[in-house]
């Protein structure tokens, strides 16, 4: 068995490029982004208080939190800057045809 | 790097506790003191007035990094701790108890404390003021369907206690010196955007009107105002502004000036002493002016810059000041420190509570304030970084995207 699954999450023409979009994948929060052609994506709630992630704008390779401004790197998932200090998961992305594909992990 | 050394930190809330994780960051190999007069780890204040109020949260999330990450920065705590005298030229600072340190370089990071009431009656039990985790703890144990909570100052403060009151089924009234809410910080409408939000969630606000006195035989029972009018209350919470905690700087000889002064590095006017925070004023290039900003983001970047000028770099604080507030589910956030602006314009809808307020002064964005639009809100920083002219209508149009208007 594989150890992640791959669920069907959004079209490719629905998310602009420099922009992210939440998709709800087996009542997960995930965060779609689109940087510059290449998606990826990665948890949407903010390690550090309550808040979509995909509301904010990319900066660069980070995405910015709405609320207080820690950025995270959209292809590790890491907290690049303050007030966040805990990563946030990133999880493989496919493309079949003009359909976005994101690997959960199998729990 | 520096091994040998010594920085001392004073003061451990978030000024202190990131100035603390940025000497360890950035490669610091000395010892770090950080100094904190609570009995908790390095904590940031938001949520004592909004989540933890609200039973939503306990302390532990208030708490900068969790106890492992804490633990490898190698950072000496001492918590619970004064600092009694600091000695510049002979580079000691003293604490509780007559332990001596000797430090190479220090920060002051000591914040502030709530201002007090000078009325009869205030050191009453059951009269309360808001900074520390003790007093949110406190104020929350009163706040239920059985009480009646006086709340003196229609401040930031003043109006999430009262959002937390009314949520935890308690009677709230608000009373107000001035004739609307957050007068320093909020235009006439958004004061009475929120004026119409409380009132609608059952808050009585009297305009114009400040304590006389508390009454009570063993405990609060009723305040009297200047009116003469008499409120019957379980607790009051006094929410009147901040007190910068200057007096070790003032008595070490710094300069000082509504605040430690500072430069746009942090440092104070001895060079191997440096301030960061709700007590710093520093020079703002971005506003053109001095000032001492008492927000959370101002003390963690201010600290973050001059952790690292202490360490020698060639680095600069400035940033557009930023602030925000929960109540009743709604989220406001304010951009800038406008003082004057010759046009108010509207993105999104008022009364669907989801819009910001652009104020600008010859097609410049002053500033902004926003309700539950944190999004447009942040990018309004990059508009007012850019310098550029925009136009009211464009602005207005909810069709075109900031991002576009910015580029355009």
């Amino acid at each position: 068995m594989s150890d992640v699954t791959f669920h069907q999450a959004i079209k490719t023409d629905q998310l602009d490029e420099d922009e992210a979009l939440q998709v709800i994948i087996e009542g997960k929060e995930v965060a779609i982004i689109n940087l510059g052609g290449e998606f990826y994506a990665m948890d949407d709630i903010c390690s550090h208080a309550y808040a979509s992630m995909a509301d904010g704008y990319l900066e660069g390779e980070c995405l910015e939190c709405p609320l207080h401004g820690a950025q995270f790197n959209v292809k590790t998932g890491k907290a690049e800057t303050p007030p966040a200090t805990v990563d946030l998961a990133t999880y493989e992305v496919k493309i079949e045809g003009d359909d976005i594909l994101v690997g959960l992990p199998n729990s | 790097m520096n091994e040998d050394q010594t920085f001392a930190i004073v003061g451990a809330g978030q000024a202190g506790g990131w100035a603390a994780k940025t000497l360890r960051d950035e490669g610091f190999g000395g010892r770090v003191l950080l100094i904190g007069d609570e009995n908790y780890p390095p904590h940031e204040r938001p949520p004592l007035s909004k989540e933890i109020l609200l039973g939503d949260a306990e302390k532990e999330t208030c708490f900068l990094w969790p106890p492992t990450v804490l633990n490898e920065t190698n950072i000496e705590m001492r918590t619970g701790i004064h600092v009694t005298e600091i000695k510049p030229e002979a580079h000691t600072l003293m604490l509780t108890g007559g332990e001596h340190v000797v430090w190479d370089k220090l920060m002051i990071a000591t914040g502030g404390r709530a201002t007090t009431l000078p009325a009869d009656g205030a050191d009453l039990d059951g009269v309360f003021t808001l900074r520390t985790i003790n007093d949110s703890e406190a104020i929350r144990e009163n706040l239920n369907e059985h009480t009646t909570v006086l709340i003196v100052g229609a401040g930031w403060i003043g109006l999430e206690v009262a959002s937390a009151a009314r949520k935890r089924g308690a009677k709230a009234i608000v009373i107000e010196r001035a004739d609307r809410v957050c007068e320093r910080a909020l235009a006439p409408d958004m004061s009475q955007w929120l004026h119409d939000l409380h009132v609608r969630n059952g808050v009585e606000i009297r305009y114009g009107v400040s304590i006389d006195c508390f009454e009570g035989d063993e405990k609060l029972e009723r305040a009297v105002m200047t009116d003469g009018n008499i409120i019957d209350c379980d607790i009051a919470v006094i929410g009147i502004g901040l007190t910068p905690n200057i007096e070790l700087a003032q008595a070490a000889g710094l300069e000082v000036n509504d605040g430690i002064v500072v430069n746009e590095q942090g440092q104070t006017s001895h060079p191997d002493i440096y301030a960061a925070g709700d007590n710093a004023n520093h020079p703002n290039a971005l506003l053109g002016r001095r000032i001492r900003l008492e927000s959370w983001e101002n003390a963690q970047n201010q600290a973050i810059c001059a952790a690292k000028a202490m360490l020698g770099q060639e680095i600069t604080y400035a940033e557009i000041p930023w602030f925000w507030s929960d109540q009743y589910g709604a989220n406001i956030q304010l951009m800038g420190l406008p003082e004057t602006w010759d046009e108010t314009v509207v993105r999104g809808n008022r009364d669907k509570a989801e819009f910001v307020e652009f104020y600008l002064k010859n097609g410049q964005i002053e500033g902004a304030a926003a309700i539950n639009n944190p999004r447009d809100l942040r990018f309004t920083r990059r508009m007012m970084m850019s310098n550029k002219k925009f136009i009211a209508s464009e602005l207005a149009d909810q069709g075109v995207k900031l991002q576009k208007l910015l580029k355009g």
